[in-house]
């Protein structure tokens, strides 16, 4: 199988399909439908707000930090969605993948497209609750786009290795649960990155850094926040002198996401086999 | 047997136009449509269960490789022609389905080569993988992509899909409120109306009512005029003879046989004739040393006008010429002629008692058998044997095979005694 052979004209149809079908299937038989994209971060957001801002006063140093929140909530949904849809994407067209010949790529890709729709459709709401909140509206804001592009990169590496390793190891679903309910936590989600910083005495700058470096979300995370919501929000890029170090994050994520693309591509052959 | 066989197999090459063909039959003039080039497949079998964490990781520790290898395909290589209907036979097991499937490119071979040329339809596990949550209509289209087909070109197919299927008015209806026979219809209406131009097909005329049935027959035969390339695997004889050009005997992942239709289906048939124990064999053996030289039977051949026939119409009356040599003078009292059908049952079985002891001088004889055919269509095979009062003469097993054409359902067809019209012997 060739890497070049993801950007056919018959790939392209493929993936359109696929992903049309996820669409008008997500939410078959549901009195809401697709106001449940919008509505399930809302709510989870709500019960957050009220636990970590409002009785842990968590972030009470950050301006617009309910809106930091929100953004962070999303983001990390998305890559969840991703990762772990990704995941199953192979195995869950298993019947297909046994009876036609076609790009496993697609499948993998289909499957982000969905989590990128959410994603697409809750980050309205984050426009319009940061302009309510009174979130400066500034150029930077285009910024967000880049950082978007990494964070679905990042997440698209990942979900092509793990739905590559889940073909052999089914194990990987409930282990990829934990590692995701941990990260969950070590992303400054809940709380800000400052809070890390603040803690642990003379460590807590060093560990704060160090979740910047070899944390791929929160790097993205922060750098959502700084462009978007109010600079006040430190990124790697402040924080390290290193040149190395400045664009670390993006080798990594480049790393990764090559990693996961060549991974998946020398178990493809296999797949109708396996699955 | 292997004798008259050949025999009568050289005749009716020697009848045939001549036609530039390469060595496995292919029609040589044409250009390749796929090609199979030294193509081994294997598969590793667990041997336990590895497919948790657990157990990985004991595996791992106690150095059990945790598989075994099991060799499916050895060296296989053939290649089909454009416009070629071409069978695959062989038992369950075999490698048929693994071949379909590396064809198809959904298994990767472990080496050797696998080139198509032109666009390539499978139809394999009874379906294309529909999903029945989406409708007939949204299956079509999601299926057309998953072929590859863009959406204009599904649109240009999609009324002939439906027609085909006979399922005009469920298409907006869910699949999974379908039948299981419908699912089938409009699987297989894709495969065959979407316009591909090698279409493989996987056990496909055990699919639908018999209405769908003597339409993808009818099919089949539009297919073969249009000169479309086909490759079918089926465990149906029948049509292996009726609609293939060349066909292809599979066994334990070799292909054991190439070539001529008839000879593929013979090949097949035969090897389910029940295996010859080692005493059988030996008692065979014995029989044969103490009766040799008395009778040898040259060639069997079914006769119509006079001509050699293969293929007869049903109601097709029908001489069986039996050309047999005799080293000495005989006697000759009885001749078997027990003919049966492509499932084994007898239809002709008693002995054709002549009158009295003919008296056969040594020499070269024919013995000309004269029946009313009563057959409905199939496959038939006789087995000859002639004997004097006490002596057998000549035991002869399928010294001829032929085939009545024809559509009806198989019924039961024997034929009796009363149906043999006259027995002469020049």
């Amino acid at each position: 199988m060739n890497i070049t052979e993801i950007f056919t004209r018959k790939n392209w149809v493929l993936l359109k399909a696929m992903v049309s079908t996820d669409f008008k299937l997500r939410y078959q038989q549901s009195v809401l439908g697709y106001v449940w994209s919008v509505l399930k971060p809302l709510m989870l957001f709500a019960i957050m707000y009220l636990v970590f801002v409002r009785f842990l006063r968590f972030g009470a140093d950050v301006p617009h930090f309910a809106v930091a929140l929100l953004l962070g909530i999303i983001m990390w949904n998305f890559f969840n969605e991703t990762t772990t849809g990704g995941m199953m994407s192979v195995v869950g067209h298993g019947d297909l993948l046994r009876k036609i010949h076609f790009s496993k790529y697609v499948v993998v890709i289909a499957s982000s497209m969905s989590a990128l729709i959410n994603f697409g459709i809750n980050f309205v709401v984050v426009i319009i609750f940061s302009l309510f909140n009174g979130v400066q509206l500034s150029w930077t804001w285009l910024l967000i786009l880049p950082i978007v592009l990494e964070l679905y990169m990042l997440s698209l590496g990942v979900a092509f290795f793990l739905s590559a390793v889940y073909v052999n190891l089914r194990d990987l679903n409930p282990i990829w649960e934990v590692v995701m309910q941990a990260g969950f936590y070590a992303t400054p989600i809940i709380y800000p990155i400052s809070l890390i910083a603040s803690k642990a005495g003379d460590l807590g700058p060093l560990f704060a850094r160090l979740d910047l470096i070899l944390n791929p979300v929160a790097q993205i995370v922060q750098d959502a926040r700084h462009v978007m919501i109010a600079p006040e929000n430190p990124t790697i890029w402040e924080w390290v002198s290193n040149p190395f170090l400045k664009v670390w994050p993006i080798i990594f994520t480049f790393l990764i996401f090559i990693g996961g693309l060549g991974y998946f591509t020398a178990k493809s052959k296999y797949f109708a086999e396996l699955v | 047997m292997s004798k008259s066989n050949r025999n009568k197999r050289t005749n009716t090459k020697a009848t045939a136009a001549p036609v530039r063909k390469t060595a496995q039959g292919a029609p040589a003039d044409r250009p390749v449509a796929l090609k199979v080039d030294h193509v081994y497949k294997s598969f590793k079998l667990p041997t336990e269960r590895a497919g948790s964490l657990k157990n990985t990781i004991f595996n791992w520790i106690r150095g059990i490789r945790g598989y075994r290898i099991q060799e499916v395909l050895k060296d296989i290589t053939f290649d089909i022609r454009q416009g070629e209907f071409f069978g695959i036979v062989g038992k369950n097991g075999s490698g048929k389905s693994t071949l379909l499937k590396l064809i198809s490119q959904i298994y990767t071979p472990n080496s050797g080569t696998i080139t198509t040329n032109g666009k390539l339809v499978p139809f394999i596990e009874l379906g294309v993988g529909f999903n029945p949550e989406l409708t007939g209509r949204e299956n079509v289209y999601l299926n057309g992509a998953m072929l590859g087909f863009s959406r204009d070109e599904i649109d240009a197919m999609y009324d002939d899909i439906v027609e085909f299927a006979e399922l005009g008015d469920f298409m907006e209806q869910k699949l999974k409120n379908y039948s299981s026979g419908m699912q089938v219809r409009l699987a297989f209406s894709v495969a065959i109306k979407s316009q591909g131009d090698i279409l493989v097909l996987d056990e496909v005329l055990a699919v639908g009512d018999e209405a769908f049935q003597k339409k993808c027959q009818n099919y089949f035969f539009e297919a073969k005029r249009q000169k479309k390339t086909v490759i079918l695997v089926t465990h149906s004889m029948p049509d292996v003879r009726r609609y293939c050009d060349r066909a292809m005997f599979i066994q334990d992942g070799r292909i054991s046989k190439i070539g001529d239709p008839d000879e593929i289906a013979d090949a097949y048939s035969d090897s389910f004739l029940p295996p010859k124990t080692a005493a059988q064999i030996a008692a065979e053996k014995a029989e044969r040393e103490a009766q040799r030289n008395v009778v040898t039977v040259n060639n069997v051949d079914i006769l119509i006008d006079g001509e050699p026939q293969k293929f007869l119409a049903e109601k097709e009356d029908f001489t069986i010429a039996l050309d047999f040599a005799c080293d000495r003078d005989i006697q000759a009292k009885n001749l078997f002629i027990d003919m049966y059908d492509g499932r084994n049952v007898p239809v002709l079985s008693f002995p054709l008692s002549m009158d009295e002891h003919v008296k056969i001088a040594a020499g070269d004889h024919v013995a000309h058998v004269k029946v009313r055919n009563v057959l409905a269509f199939g496959d038939f095979r006789i087995n000859i044997a002639l004997q004097s009062d006490a002596e057998r003469l000549t035991v002869c097993e399928n010294a001829c095979r032929f085939h009545i054409k024809g559509f009806a359902a198989p019924v039961m067809s024997v034929i009796n005694p009363e149906e043999v019209v006259d027995i002469s012997i020049d």
